[in-house]
């Protein structure tokens, strides 16, 4: 019973504050299952690319596996509602009966210092998650493979953009990335 | 077919065909609620986008709780939320329950290794978006590098930091800030 208390809470507090779109949410989700032990970092990582390359939002895929990890079904239904929730019921509220509550200006100064708070924060994801791949963390020991990955996929995904317009999607990047680790490490 | 099911069945449909969430969504559900179903307008569509921008949660399920509440009110809100997680709910169920052992193969294990390098270079890139959309100005500029860097220096010694604490207090900033010059502009 406390573990479905546990995941309710946890993701009702991702619910709450997620904002900044499919990626805003991600320093959080990790936060919070980190915070209880739920997954370790490395299977976060792999659930974040999961989350990506099927349907549906980020954001409820993590919350619908973390769930599902710790408590089955039930873990995966109260986890996935515990972190739609809050948006919901923020949106019925606003198009029910609160239609100008967003044009408040002091609602309006709150979120003008929270957005970029955001993107702060997970700019500060990216390149903490990229040096821990590259182990240029303190304690990491240096490794070559997983440095060669990085600088390759850097340019395949960064200098696409510069031949087509967009650039190659998310989920390709994660085809040629899975392609990339099986030559490199199996062979 | 009454109006609850066909907004549920309409919006599972976007729901199964919508990879990695956010902006992709958003033209799927344009194409369905404006063009085909004429549920609502374009400019309603615009209008919720700029909402969904300023409320947590994913873009997609605060566009379908609102385009469901419009409808139907609150069962419709209900039917529209509940059927666009609904496929990727059962999508991550199924893979959670064998995923464990999926990852024992040596080979999917070495895919992984790539894999989380390219999460690593998506998130960045994410972050990158979002600050290049950024308005440059004073204010926004130093939240986002105060904390960018208090959440890397948190990670990298391993020391708690939470984001939701980080983010009200970026929100505090900014109102304080906004009062101080309403009350100066007054006087």
């Amino acid at each position: 019973m406390m573990i479905l208390l546990d995941l309710f809470l946890g993701f009702l507090r991702v619910g709450c504050f997620a904002f900044g779109g499919a990626y805003g949410a991600i320093p959080l989700i990790r936060e919070v299952i980190l915070s209880y032990g739920w997954m370790e970092d490395e299977m976060i990582t792999y659930m974040i690319a999961v989350s990506e390359s099927t349907p549906g939002p980020i954001m409820v895929n993590m919350a619908t596996y973390a769930g599902s990890c710790q408590a089955g079904l039930p873990g995966a239904l109260i986890a996935t509602a515990a972190v739609v929730l809050p948006s919901f019921l923020i949106i019925l509220l606003i198009t029910a009966v609160m239609h100008t509550a967003l044009k408040n200006r002091y609602i309006q100064a709150v979120l003008r210092g929270l957005k970029p708070c955001i993107i702060g924060i997970v700019l500060a994801t990216g390149i903490y998650m990229i040096m821990k791949n590259t182990a240029a963390v303190p304690g990491g020991t240096f490794m070559p493979r997983p440095v060669l990955i990085t600088v390759f996929l850097a340019i395949v995904y960064f200098g696409s953009r510069k031949i087509r317009r967009g650039g190659i999607s998310p989920i390709l990047l994660i085809c040629i990335s899975a392609a990339a680790g099986i030559l490199t490490y199996g062979l | 077919m009454n109006t609850i099911m066909d907004l549920f069945f309409s919006f599972a449909e976007i729901g199964l065909f919508t990879f990695g969430g956010g902006y992709a969504m958003i033209a799927l559900i344009e194409n369905m609620c404006v063009e085909k179903k004429r549920w609502i307008t374009h400019d309603e569509m615009m209008n919720i986008t700029v909402i969904a921008e300023s409320t947590p949660g994913p873009i997609a399920i605060n566009c379908a709780t609102y385009v469901g509440y419009r409808q139907k009110g609150f069962a419709g809100a209900l039917a529209a939320t509940l059927g666009i997680i609904l496929p990727s709910f059962c999508i991550i169920y199924i893979i959670s329950v064998f995923f464990d052992r999926f990852l024992e193969i040596t080979w999917i294990t070495h895919a992984f290794m790539g894999i989380r390098i390219a999460v690593g270079i998506l998130i960045l890139d994410a972050g990158l978006k979002m600050f290049r959309k950024m308005k440059k100005k004073r204010l926004p500029v130093s939240i986002m590098l105060c904390s960018c860097a208090a959440v890397l220096a948190a990670d990298l010694l391993s020391v708690h930091l939470s984001s939701i604490l980080l983010m009200i207090t970026a929100g505090m900033i900014s109102l304080l800030l906004s009062l101080a010059e309403m009350k100066g502009g007054n006087a």
